[in-house]
């Protein structure tokens, strides 16, 4: 059956099972170290290489997050309080959106010391009697800090409840004195890319403009806040001064204001400028107006891992749903 | 073996915390990116060998394939897990926003080709039916490119270069395989 001569006489009895090993034929065991090798490293190639592109770091874990907890301050709720849950300060701190310090979540937290909250300016002029800059701490104050525990709801179907210290914007608006064709406030916010790294990108419209109508601006529920859980407002959460609309998503509540100009008409904002069928003007928390790409009905607290309903105006339609009366929230959403 | 170590670091960092404030949020975006990079890699292996001459690729690329599946479906139960399971709330979406709708697609086009990734399916239908049949990769990944686009709130650079990796992957596969040998043009896929 085989044509093979004969192993010769002078072979190792026991060299018929073993195959004689020169350099063309394959040895079985360094064959399988070799295959074994290959494929370890290109599994830990693939792994890797799929690793780095697809992993992002997500910040300061939950579990450690949950470990800092917060210490109310021991005050009475006040009428526009949620007496729900505080957000631990560690999560409030790391997942954010400020698009200026970059466009993942855990970028405002990393790149915030890039940002110089003073010295620090505002301006406020448009149509008002007393136009003029103010630095910061001489605008702060003005009026006596308050605590606001507001329930804070994003677009992206996330929410916080953020423990605020600041001062109602009605104050501020009425010490500007505005004139009677003052129909809308509008926010901008700090350019300067050297302080902003993603302000060097071309994400949005930069500066950052946000506005409200002047009636809105004057419910005692809009808030100009300083400060985060009895401390000084943290940059990737909008030092030094931010504003503070609970009953309207997140992206409405400009952070790092250096300009409030009151005018007759209404702002152009950045995220109504940006994208108009998904942001609007007005940004009213609705869960019956759904994102075009995603359902507005749930949202998750941060911290929960399931969803809850979201309410309308978030929570606030006791006392913000008149300012809207007789308009049609569907197409002015 | 090594597409696994994505999946378990992915567990490790829900584990130990790291997936920040909204882990199941980050725990989505990373299994869908997951499975576009496998499904992009896998689709990468014929060209990478026109252009080479390699044979290796061609021998990886089943794996890639079904692991890109695996990443799929998990990132399809990570979605159900985070609407707590309720598939009225999944039809809705599915039905309503072109966003989901392009996804679910991509995932439901891969599931005949995860079933006949067998040699036996492949002696079953006969290699130019398996051919065609498995070309439906093509429109899963753009459609899951699609829902990558659709899906990001502002910077489109990452899905844009996914489209383009896309994009110059068929564009070898058009060039390599129409001037060659016309006749063998079926079976060169």
């Amino acid at each position: 059956m085989s044509d093979h001569p004969t192993p010769p006489d002078h072979a190792d009895p026991d060299s018929g099972e073993r195959r004689i090993l020169t350099p063309g034929t394959p040895n079985p065991r360094r064959e399988f170290l070799r295959s074994a090798a290959l494929f370890t490293a290109t599994a830990g190639a693939l792994g890797g290489g799929l690793e780095l592109l697809t992993r992002r770091p997500g910040g300061p874990g939950s579990a450690e997050a949950q470990g800092a907890a917060f210490t109310r301050p021991a005050r009475p709720l006040g009428p526009y309080d949620t007496s729900e849950a505080v957000t631990p300060y560690a999560q409030a701190t790391s997942y954010n959106n400020f698009y200026e310090f970059g466009l993942d979540k855990s970028d405002p937290a990393r790149m915030a010391a890039s940002l110089k909250t003073r010295p620090w300016t505002v301006r406020i002029d448009g149509e008002v009697r007393k136009p003029m800059t103010v630095d910061i701490d001489t605008l702060q104050g003005w009026f006596p800090l308050e605590d606001r525990v507001y329930r804070m709801r994003c677009v992206e179907g996330w929410s916080m409840v953020m423990p605020w210290l600041g001062f109602p914007l009605a104050a501020l608006i009425r010490r500007m004195e505005p004139t009677s064709k003052a129909k809308y406030v509008q926010f901008t916010a700090l350019l300067d890319p050297k302080q902003f790294p993603g302000q060097r990108q071309p994400v949005l419209k930069w500066p950052y403009v946000e506005g409200l109508r002047l009636d809105e601006a004057l419910h005692p529920l809009a808030f100009m806040a300083v400060g985060l859980d009895g401390r000084v407002l943290p940059g990737q959460n909008g030092a030094p001064l931010r504003l503070a609309v609970p009953w309207k998503y997140g992206f409405k509540s400009i952070k790092s204001v250096v300009r409030i100009t009151l005018t007759e008409k209404q702002p152009q904002t950045t995220w109504a400028l940006a994208a108009p069928q998904e942001y609007s003007f007005y940004a009213n928390v609705n869960p019956a107006v759904p994102h075009p790409r995603w359902s507005q009905a749930t949202e998750r607290r941060i911290g929960e891992l399931g969803r809850r309903k979201t309410l309308p105006f978030n929570g606030y339609a006791e006392q913000v749903a008149d300012l809207y009366r007789g308009m049609d929230l569907r197409r002015s959403f | 073996m090594g597409g696994l170590i994505p999946a378990a670091v992915l567990i490790a960092d829900a584990l130990s915390g790291q997936l920040g404030a909204n882990p199941i949020q980050r725990a989505t975006l990373q299994t869908g990116l997951l499975t576009l990079a496998l499904l992009v890699l896998s689709l990468a292996c014929t060209p990478l060998r026109l252009l080479t001459g390699w044979t290796w690729p061609a021998r990886i690329r089943k794996a890639l394939g079904l692991l890109a599946f695996g990443y799929g479906v998990l990132h399809f139960v990570i979605y159900l897990l985070d609407h707590s399971f309720d598939l009225t709330l999944m039809t809705e979406d599915v039905l309503k926003r072109p966003f989901i709708t392009a996804g679910f697609t991509a995932l439901l086009l891969l599931v005949p080709l995860a079933l006949t990734s067998t040699p036996h399916a492949v002696k079953r239908l006969g290699f130019q039916r398996w051919t065609r049949l498995h070309q439906l990769a093509y429109v899963a990944v753009s459609l899951g490119a699609l829902h990558y686009y659709w899906g990001v709130k502002k910077d489109h650079t990452p899905p844009l270069i996914s489209a383009a990796v896309i994009a110059t992957l068929f564009l070898i596969r058009f060039l390599k395989r129409r001037p060659t040998r016309p006749g063998t043009r079926a079976a060169k896929v």
